[in-house]
């Protein structure tokens, strides 16, 4: 019997990375990295460097703020809908469907156009300790993708919660555990575990809402490249920058997810 | 908590072959189901009863209600001499009045289920020192001692750090068993312990439980396997259609059952 190509390479697993398929793209990649670094124009580079990293830095600061807000708010939102009595699953439940039933860019104006408008209206307000903070964009932006990755995150934890095995849970009663330690032992790791995948995605996804944003003059990456598109009409080259970067945001966030997913025992039959 | 906690045992001492467990007029309706109507039932330290029947008897519910799994819909509930106080919930049940009291009693009753029910996020230690380290204010380091005697006597030492999801079910059940001695019980209670097991792997586990049976550990099991019952119990309950219908010693009930339906019942499952 010969080998067949296939079963050789198998067979020479150590050499691992530099497959010939690899290789391959490897150069694909590096011609195309060249190309664009000769053929395009990035002289306005050092000009916008320190603007984009700090569009960078509040772009990441946002996802994570929203994120872990979301979640915290999303666990009750869960909770509510699984467990909670009619009066509180009910508003639960209207408030994923409205988060999740409209547009957020939506969301957004009407928050920072609507309540935001409403407030230089009152004296008191712009008397109060909150004025420097009411007035600015940002409190609004954050606001907003908070409420929308509660409103996703919070039916996701819903199913999650309903998953976790009844018996599980009366085990932890039968030991004498109370509510909250039910809850915070077993419940709540267990719902985590089964939402992780979705989560990922979830956020994910919250990452390329950031750019949303910048339609409220809060100045994020991507309201950097409008910037520099608007001073030096160089239009392709900010955006393909732009496009890299969130791929390696969303790389980076698979890659620390999928660590976590990993550390999560598998089940079999 | 751990004041009373010691006191349980001096209270034991003083009053030889006290009694665990004392049910009183037990009923428990779901909804139009009424599934006890007047169960008594009582068990001194030492004591192995074993709850027959067919199948929806109450000896489930039964034994829930000892716990408070399931609330009774009236009766009277004591263990280790405490009555479990319980306040009526508005819907024609009742339900624990003060949820300390029945916590702090659920930490001392060693139940195992018929599906296991260890927790798939924790490796097998992990649900072994649980209860222990997070309820009972056990050190870490006292726990993961205590729980690899107990896995090693359940013979499942070698699989401390699996995932229950990689263990047969003979071996999740020995384990299940192992978390319930981790506390330290007064009592164990059993619910078909091995209903839900293939029944190659029923051995195994009806061997850890006539070892602890035979070491004089109090115990209230609800089974299919008569003829387990008949070997480790020192008294033998038998319900029917929630009622206690007749009540003995093994070879009594097995070997010259008195009631109809009980002679039905064993001729029926033997």
């Amino acid at each position: 019997m010969t080998h067949s190509p296939t079963t050789a390479s198998e067979n020479h697993r150590p050499i691992g990375w530099f497959e010939p398929h690899r290789i391959i793209l490897i150069v694909i990649a590096i011609t195309l990295v060249t190309a664009a670094a000769v053929f395009m124009r990035w002289d306005w580079l050092p000009d916008y460097y320190t603007l984009a990293v700090a569009g960078l830095w509040t772009s990441i600061w946002i996802l994570i703020v929203t994120c872990v807000f979301g979640f915290v708010l999303a666990l009750p939102l869960g909770l509510a809908q699984v467990t909670g009595p009619n009066w509180l699953s009910l508003p639960a439940k209207a408030f994923c469907t409205v988060i999740r039933g409209t547009p957020l860019l939506l969301q957004i104006w009407l928050l920072y156009y609507g309540v935001g408008s409403l407030f230089p209206q009152y004296p008191w307000v712009r008397e109060s300790a909150f004025w420097p903070l009411v007035r600015q964009a940002w409190p609004y932006a954050v606001l907003a993708l908070t409420l929308s990755f509660a409103g996703y995150v919070g039916e996701v934890m819903r199913g999650a919660f309903a998953g976790v095995p009844r018996g599980q849970l009366e085990a932890a009663r039968a030991f004498g555990m109370s509510r909250w330690k039910v809850f915070r032992r077993v419940w709540l790791p267990q719902a985590i575990q089964t939402a992780l995948p979705t989560l990922s995605g979830d956020t994910v996804l919250q990452l390329k809402s950031t750019p949303l944003v910048a339609t409220i003059t809060v100045v994020d990456l991507y309201a950097v490249a409008l910037r520099v598109r608007q001073d030096t009409f160089v239009i392709y080259e900010p955006l393909l920058l732009l496009a890299l970067t969130y791929m390696v945001l969303t790389g980076l966030l698979v890659w620390i997810f999928n660590r976590l997913e990993a550390r999560i025992p598998v089940r079999v039959g | 908590m751990t004041a009373t906690i010691k006191a349980i045992p001096r209270q034991t001492v003083a009053n030889i072959a006290a009694e665990a467990i004392h049910v009183e007029h037990l009923h428990k309706k779901f909804g139009a189901l009424h599934v006890l109507k007047g169960v008594s039932l009582s068990a001194r330290d030492g004591d192995v009863v074993a709850i027959i029947g067919g199948s929806g008897s109450g000896k489930s519910t039964l034994l829930r209600c000892i716990n408070c799994l399931e609330n009774p819909t009236s009766g009277i509930i004591r263990v280790n001499g405490e009555e479990i106080r319980l306040k009526h919930d508005g819907n024609g049940s009742t339900e624990p009045r003060d949820r300390k009291q029945i916590e702090r009693i659920r930490s001392r009753l060693g139940m195992v289920f018929q599906s296991f029910n260890l927790w798939s996020h924790m490796t097998l230690i992990e649900n072994v020192i649980e209860v222990p380290v997070h309820v009972l204010g056990v050190k870490r380091e006292a726990a993961v001692a205590e729980a690899e005697k107990l896995l090693a006597r359940v013979g499942l030492l070698e699989k401390r750090d699996v995932y229950p999801a990689f263990l047969s079910g003979g071996q999740q059940q020995r384990g299940a068993i192992a978390r319930a001695l981790a506390v330290q019980p007064r009592v164990m209670l059993f619910d078909e312990p091995t209903s839900a097991l293939d029944p190659e792997l029923v051995g195994e586990v009806l061997g850890v439980i006539g070892g602890l049976a035979r070491e004089g550990r109090t115990m209230i099991l609800v089974t299919h396997e008569m003829k387990f019952a008949r070997e480790v119990a020192t008294h033998v309950v038998f319900l029917h259609e929630g009622r206690l219908e007749e009540q003995g010693s093994p070879d009594a009930i097995f070997g010259s059952p008195k009631s109809e339906r009980l002679q039905q019942f064993i001729r029926r499952v033997t």
